[in-house]
Formats: structure tokens, sequence, C-alpha cells
């Protein structure tokens, strides 16, 4: 038996967990030149240091993105993977598959590409990684012919993603899947074609658990929520109480009877509940809807009937001024005007788009231009009005300036116009 | 014929199964029945249990046509994959639950990742495709959960545990509200090759490629010179110029950071905070990055209340009661100090005499 050409890479098929170089070498079995791929990469592993090249305009007729040029470094050493691109396949909202549609899809890689790929990469697409310069077009033919569609990439709106939803979870306040839908369908045009100062990312998540992360990683983020009061299953309360119900939904792995006193009240964050050995008692107008209680006792407590998300802006990643969260901007959006998407909804993201547009920096997220230019601007330009829920607390320093219509004098409007 | 351009994807309900349409929206409640198994009971009394299965995110369609098999034997067809990397295949008769989970134990597929677990660690490309990377992604993630997986197996932990890896500080993985979160670092600034640069590159644009403006023509070569002061090691330049690489064998490595959470629940979320400043790539296995990891997880487990994550934890016994519990070094390193005038920093220093003693203190 010839020598193994790739020693340490070897090392990662032993152990428990799944191993991504059985996967590589099980697709090079069906195409010789994937094994290139893990012929670079134990280059990499020998010399502690990367072999990928970015770089090169490649894409598909009509789009702007989508596709993430990829090269090698030593393509004579490498020939299979010389020019090795990733496309981005828009997923599903929620990622629900049949396995016919997920057959169709393996037959079109396995036909133009590597026959590797990620479920999912990090924004939510279906990651399919590295085919050659000349398979881009004819991929992205054969999937259209399938009803699939690329991601976004570059300065434009990214594939816009969501949790389980209403499909699978009694926690979503909207239908979150619905809208994730309905508004990838209406920004087709933003999704495809780069023409923003950077990119702009949108997760929906139907509850405060956050499954999609979306405040760390969406420039605007919808999160579930309600505004009344906690539904509540007084027997199924009891049954927590005796023991008969696992508590934490059965997260813990030996039977653990909740302490409703000590695990759920005492943990409130607003010390808005009390039980006294029979009964809950819940004071709604005071609860912030951290979810602990409901997560706590699933099958007693329920999110309240009049359900919306609140909506949110401003997450990135560190570069350039460190990492931000998204804020609250709108407190409350009745999930009937989620889905279908009313012209409130549409107005509020397209005049989002318009300002930052207009606003920002050339590779200026929006949480960033907020930063820079003051959230105040921001609320004015769109009409917004200032409420003590978009702050953690008010300033403690005395630099603050009025609006010259405030003082009396002239707007000085206009001269922002020329 | 040219193909149709944004048809958009496909929609989500045409590869549902008839019972989740029929209870879409109407689920009830929903109970972890043992580690990976959860049954969701709609209004309706109808039941779905879903099977949480780990894997990498690196696969070939081999295996995701073996899921596809899983689906048809056992689930109509239907499974669905989860905001980590997990596969969860979606039973509708209980009697193919146990079967199903036999096949998966045989077949070698890790079941688990419910509550209190470390479930799959969401990561980004590393040396497998990305231009940019510190360290590789999915070999760090494999070691970490070769030696994790029976907490990826079990629930014993005092509340879930989420990893997540980066391959430098772009942060794709957005990696930066993880309980454990792993981060490729480079250390130096990219290597100019002042005789390639005008060659292969545009200048212009690699100038402006900088977000913090430390690249400056260099007009005696028509090259560009580094301001390593300025330089935060992004890996913009060289997107635009291949021939001023990053990565460096040997002053990359990894840090990681602790105590970052997403959900609401409790408290808000919370950015992970620095840990560990540097471990030295050492592939194949990453021997000092795995024992760091199972050091925090450990003391945490031991430490922590129930309910409290890894960041409620740390906040209610101390930073410096972690560095002590944790024998991590406290370095001049974990002092923020970046921004204007210390604006960061301001917010971090203690500015109360209220601290424990520890052996910090000689």
């Amino acid at each position: 038996m010839a020598e193994s050409k790739t020693p340490l890479l070897d090392e990662l098929e032993k152990g428990p967990w799944p191993s991504f170089v059985a996967d590589i070498k099980m697709a090079a079995k069906r195409k010789a030149t994937t094994m290139d791929l893990l012929n670079v990469l134990e280059l990499s592993y020998k010399e502690k240091i990367v072999h990928w090249k970015h770089g090169g305009i490649v894409g598909v007729m009509g789009y702007g993105g989508g596709v993430v040029g990829r090269y090698v470094d030593q393509p004579d050493k490498f020939p299979g993977v010389e020019n090795f691109h990733t496309i981005r396949v828009n997923q599903p909202a929620g990622w629900y598959y049949s396995s016919t549609a997920m057959r169709t899809l393996c037959d079109i890689w396995d036909k133009h590409g590597s026959g590797m790929t990620n479920f999912h990469g990090s924004t939510g697409d279906i990651i399919l990684l590295g085919t050659n310069t000349d398979a881009l077009q004819p991929c992205f033919d054969d999937l259209s012919e399938a009803g699939f569609d690329l991601g976004g990439s570059g300065s434009a709106l990214r594939t816009p993603s969501t949790c389980a939803g209403p499909g699978r979870c009694e926690w979503a306040c909207y239908d979150n899947l619905q809208v994730c839908y309905d508004l990838t369908q209406k920004y087709q045009m933003e999704l495809h074609r780069p023409m923003w100062p950077y990119k702009f990312k949108m997760k929906f998540s139907g509850c405060p658990n956050d499954c999609v992360a979306s405040v760390a990683r969406s420039d605007m983020a919808f999160i579930g929520t309600w505004r009344d009061a906690i539904r509540v299953d007084a027997a199924a309360v009891k049954a927590y109480a005796a023991g008969e119900l696992k508590a934490n939904g059965g997260a813990h792995e030996e039977h653990v009877k909740l302490d409703i006193q000590k695990d759920v009240v005492d943990l409130c964050p607003t010390q808005c509940m009390s039980w006294d050995g029979d009964k809950l008692s819940i004071n709604n107008a005071e609860c912030n809807r951290c979810m602990h209680c409901i997560n706590c006792m699933p099958r007693a407590l329920r999110p309240g009937a009049d359900q919306g998300c609140t909506i949110l802006l401003g997450a990135k990643a560190p570069i350039l001024n460190g990492a931000l969260m998204s804020s609250v901007i709108i407190p409350f959006m009745p999930r009937e005007k989620m889905t279908p998407v009313s012209d409130e909804l549409a107005e509020f993201i397209e005049n989002t788009w318009e300002f930052w547009d207009e606003n920002a920096k050339f590779r200026e997220r929006i949480g960033e231009m907020i930063e820079r230019i003051g959230l105040r601007v921001y609320l004015k330009g769109m009409g917004i009005k200032a409420i003590p829920q978009m702050v953690k607390e008010p300033r403690s320093n005395p630099y603050f300036f009025w609006w010259p219509e405030e003082l009396g004098l002239e707007s000085n409007e206009e001269e922002d116009d020329d | 014929m040219p193909a149709k351009t944004d048809i958009g994807p496909p929609y989500f309900k045409d590869f549902m199964s008839d019972l989740v349409k029929k209870n879409y929206g109407q689920w009830l409640y929903h109970e972890i029945e043992k580690p990976g198994v959860m049954v969701h009971v709609a209004e309706s009394g109808d039941k779905l249990w879903s099977v949480r299965v780990g894997g990498a995110r690196l696969i070939c369609t081999d295996r995701v046509r073996d899921y596809c098999e899983l689906a048809d034997e056992f689930c109509g067809g239907h499974f669905r994959f989860t905001s980590r990397h997990n596969v969860e295949f979606l039973v509708e008769d209980q009697a193919k639950l146990q079967p199903l989970i036999d096949k998966l134990t045989a077949k070698g597929y890790p079941i688990g990742g419910t509550g209190c677990s470390i479930t799959s660690i969401v990561h980004t490309q590393g040396w497998v495709h990305c231009h940019t990377p510190a360290t590789d992604a999915s070999g760090v993630v494999k070691s970490v959960m070769d030696e994790l997986i029976d907490y990826f197996k079990g629930m014993k932990l005092p509340a879930q545990l989420r990893i997540a890896l980066a391959c430098c500080l772009n942060m794709c993985g957005a990696v930066h509200c993880s309980d454990i979160a792993i981060l490729g670092m480079h250390r130096l600034p990219p290597k100019v090759d002042p005789e390639k640069v005008p060659k292969m590159c545009e200048v212009p644009s690699t100038i402006g490629s900088c977000p913090t403006a430390a690249i400056k023509p260099d007009p005696k070569t028509k090259s560009v010179k580094v301001n390593g002061e300025r330089c935060m090691y992004c890996g913009n330049c060289y997107t635009m110029c291949p021939a001023m690489p990053l990565a460096d064998s040997e002053n990359d490595g990894i840090s990681l950071w602790v105590g970052g959470k997403v959900s609401s629940a409790r408290t808000a979320p919370r950015f992970s905070k620095l840990a560990v400043p540097y471990l030295p790539n050492n592939p194949p296995r990453w021997p000092e990055t795995v024992e760091a990891i199972k050091n925090i997880v450990e003391k945490y487990a031991a430490g922590a209340k129930r309910y409290e994550r890894v960041g409620d934890w740390i906040e209610r016994i101390g930073w410096e009661k972690f560095f002590e519990v944790t024998g991590i070094e406290f370095t001049d390193k974990h002092i923020d100090d970046f921004g204007e005038a210390g604006s960061y920093g301001i917010t971090t220093l203690r500015r109360t005499t209220m601290f424990k003693f520890t052996s910090h203190i000689k």
C-alpha cells in the first residue's frame, strides 16, 4: 500500500466526532480533483499557514454576488484546485429540507463541483465549496432550473436567515419563516446586486431565546415578543411543583424536580413573580419577557397571545472599532404587520437603507454609522421618536446638543441637502 | 436559454411534511425526552420527535445523501439543520424513533446537543478555504469535540454551553457572544513584497482597502508601506493584493474568550471576554487549545449553579476568581486599552475597592 500523502490530516480521521477529513476523502473517490483540497490542507498543517488567495471577479450572468472567488497560491502543485470558488445558495427558511430536493441539489453539485459543502455557512446559506470558473454558469443554470437561487455576498443584502419558527416551535411569536421568505423575495435586487456602502444582514428569531443570534449577528434583528400576559396552565404548574414533569423542559440529564421558588421565582430578573406553594402569580406589567420561566416550564407557561416582534439595529463583528450588538429601535410591531409584509414594515426597512446609503462612509456598517453620527440623527431622519426603551440608561456626560428649531433658530437642514 | 434569475429561495413549506404543515403555528409545548431527542406536542395532540445529530460543518454530498436515506427510512423524507450545524431528523411515527436512534448509533453519528450540553461548534472555513485565517477551523473543532463529546451526548452541565470558532478577527462566525469563543489571532502586520506589489496589485485600491489607513504609498519602489502600529490584522489588503500576505507560520495562533451569550434569558446578551490571549498553532490536534477549553469547561461545571451560563458564573464569583480557579495567567493583554483616549478601557477598570483577595495579590 502506498504511503499516505496526508499523514497529519489522517490523524483527524481518528476519534469519535465526525471527521471532515473522511468526508473529503469520500468526495475525492468520485472526483479526483477534490483530493487536491486535502493535499493543500496537508501543506497548511505542515507549514502552519494558509494557501488560499482571494481575487478575480467571478460570478454568473446578471448577478453581482453569490460567488466567492478562491485561488490556490501554488497552482502548479495543486492543479485540481487552481481556481476553486464557493457558490452560496439561498437556503429554505428555517433550514427545512425534503430528501427529494436535497438529492437534486447533490446531483447538481456532483455534476458541477467538488462534492464538498457546508450545511450551512455562517450567514445561513447552503455553501457549495469549490468549483472552477467555467463551471459557475452551468451550475447556476441547473440550480435555477431546479428552483434554487444564489445568496448574497459583497456590499449587498446578505441572505436573510431565521430559526425553526412556527414549523416546530411553540415560542415563535410571529411567522418568522414566512416573513423571512417574503422579504427575501421582495428584495432580490438588493440581495443579488451589491450597491450599498457595505453588507447588510437581517435575521429573524421567533422569541427572545434568539436561536439565530440575531442580536449579535445582524444589522437588522427581528426578535419575537408579546405584550399581554404570559399564558399559564395552573394544573401543569402544580405538576412541575410535584415533580411529575421534568424541570427546565427536560434539559438536565437526570430527572430534576423543579423548585419553583428557587429555580423560577428567585431567578426572575424583574422579580415579578411569586409562588405560595400552590399558585404562581405573575405581575405581567413588570415582566420584561426574558423567557426564563417559560424555558423552565414549557408545559405550564407560554408567551402571551398578543404577539409581534421587536426590531433592533446595528450588530456587527469587531472590525473596525470593536463588535456591536443590535439595539432597540421599534419596540413592538404586531405580528399582523409582519405577514403579509405591511407598508409600515417595508417603509421602515427601505427608509433605513436609504438613510444608511446616504449617510454612511464606504465600508461602514449601519451600527458604526449610528455610533459615529449619533442615534438621535438617525431617529430624526427616520421620524422616529426617542423612547426610554432604546437605552439602558440616559447619558452621564453633559455633551448633548439642541436642534436649531428647538432654540427658535432656522433649521439648517437645507444646507444638508447640498 | 438563459437561466431564470431572482427566483429567490425555494418555499420552505414545500419541504415540510403534512403533519408539520397541519400543526404550523399550533405547537403547544415540547420536552427533551433524553439527550438529543425532543418531542413537540401540538394543540391537535399530534407529536413530532426531533433526533439531533452532531456533524462536521464541512461534509460531502455522500454524507448528505446518507442523511436523505435515513430521512426516507424513518422520517418520510423530512429533516432540517439547526443554526449550529446539527442535523435534526423529524420523526412522526413513534415506532420508528428507537430504530432510527439505533441506526444512527450504529453508523457512528453522535446524538445529543440538547439542553445542558455542549452542542456542535459554530465555525468558519480556516485553512480549508479562507484567505486570511490565523488558524484552521475544522481541525480545531474536530479535536475539541473529540475531547468534549461526552458533554455533547449528555446534559450534565449547569446550563447550555455554546462554543464557536472564527479563524481571524473578521469573525465570520460572529463568535463574540459565545460561552467560549476560539479566535484565530495574527500577531504581525502583512509582509509586503515590494517587487510583486507594483506588478500584481492596484496600489490605490490596496491603500483604500485598509480600514485604519495604515497603508501608504512607497514612491521609491512603487509599492506600499504598512504602519505596523496602526495595523489590526484584518487582511483586507491581502484580499485586494496577494503580494502582501498576512499569515505567519510561527506567530499566528489562537485566543480564547469566555462568558458571552445571545439569549435574553435572565440576563441581557453579553460579549465574550478575553481569557487566554495566545496559544500556538499545533496541528493536527491543537493539544494546548483542547486542554485549555477542557479546563474552563470542567471548572465551570464544578463551580456554577444550575441555570448559570459561563458568564453568569464568572459575574457572580468575579473575574479575579475566574483567573484563580482556572489557573489562567492574567496579563496586561487582558486590560482593555483600545479606542480613542481609553474610551473602551474606562468602562472595564475597577473603580471600587470591592475586589476579592486571590493568589494574584502577593
